[in-house]
């Protein structure tokens, strides 16, 4: 049996953004756990500690790569990067880009080191 | 002084300004942000409110604990991640302190702030009412008059950090939401006697 791949965390102010950009990455990653933690617990637009912890401990994976949308998505997935023992990468890049690059990447076993380079390149806050 | 007594005293009446400024909080916010500094806050408030009363607190650092893990939790936004880690950073350095100063407490909130939002002062945050009052409870000068102007010269500031750092120049002219409300913590922090000049 293969181990696990990293797992991909997507957080947006909008549920439907982070659900709408886990579709498009499904297509490509069919392999990868792909989980979205937009909006906030009742349903309105903004990000939530809350809702992002329940996120990462959902994934069976141990490393984790989190991309965002705006920064106080950032600032509440630290947040929940600091209270888990999960290993988190996180990712100051364009949002949709960039989880695609890294969720067709995982999908063919490409190490994280090289996807940590090829998404440097899309560095962008 | 700072007590467990004066610090809670201090939120509840913090709780009530956040409470009865929502409107104009998010006000502040729809000109410049995505307006909700307020409803976000009250929310915060209402969870405050009820966390104080369900407790009893021997120690400051276990009250501070408590609201920064309520304000992160229940308020959202920038706002939340923001308090929260001042009052968790707060919590910090009050604990095993018993001779901590109002001057280092607050320092150390301003820490957390900048830590978690990497804002400097003159980036129209609430950073910019936060670093005169610090250096003000350090000199012993805090008055209300200190408290409105670090507001008011938020005025004039272009964002470059925050939600309004996309409108550009745009948001000079506007005042700062988060400075705003921080200035509802530090004239309650008067009000409730935490600081006596000491």
């Amino acid at each position: 049996m293969m181990a696990n791949k990293p797992g991909i965390l997507l957080v947006s102010h909008v549920s439907d953004i982070a659900d709408g950009l886990a579709t498009l990455l499904g297509q490509v990653a069919g392999d990868v756990t792909i989980i979205a933690a937009g909006g906030t617990e009742d349903g309105e637009v903004g990000t939530s500690f809350d809702k992002i912890s329940a996120a990462v401990e959902k994934f069976e994976e141990d490393t984790i790569l989190a991309f965002y949308d705006l920064g106080s998505a950032k600032m509440n997935l630290e947040m929940a990067i600091e209270t888990t023992d999960k290993n988190i990468t996180l990712y100051d890049t364009a949002f949709i880009e960039s989880a695609y690059t890294a969720a067709s990447l995982l999908q063919v076993d490409v190490p994280v080191e090289d996807i940590d380079k090829q998404l440097a390149e899309l560095k962008v806050k | 002084m700072l007590s467990v007594e004066t610090v809670t005293k201090w939120m509840e009446l913090f709780g009530e300004q956040l409470t009865e400024n929502k409107t104009y909080l998010s006000e502040l916010d729809t000109a410049i942000g995505d307006g909700d500094h307020g409803n976000n806050l009250a929310r915060g408030a209402a969870a405050l409110k009820e966390k104080l009363g369900a407790n009893e607190y021997e120690a400051l650092t276990d009250l501070l604990k408590d609201v920064g893990m309520v304000f992160v939790s229940k308020i959202g936004g920038a706002s939340g991640p923001l308090y929260g880690s001042a009052f968790i950073s707060m919590a910090k350095a009050s604990k095993d302190n018993d001779s901590l100063e109002l001057a280092d407490l607050l320092a150390a909130g301003l820490d957390g702030i900048q830590k978690r939002g990497k804002a400097e002062a003159g980036e129209k945050t609430m950073v910019d009412e936060w670093v005169p009052v610090v250096e003000a409870v350090k000199n012993n000068s805090l008055t209300t008059e200190t408290i409105e102007e670090a507001v008011e010269k938020t005025k004039d500031m272009k964002a470059t950090k925050g939600r309004a750092s996309y409108l550009g120049d745009r948001s000079i002219g506007h005042l700062d939401p988060g400075a705003m409300s921080s200035s509802l913590l530090f004239k309650t922090m008067l009000e409730a006697g935490v600081y006596d000049g000491k």
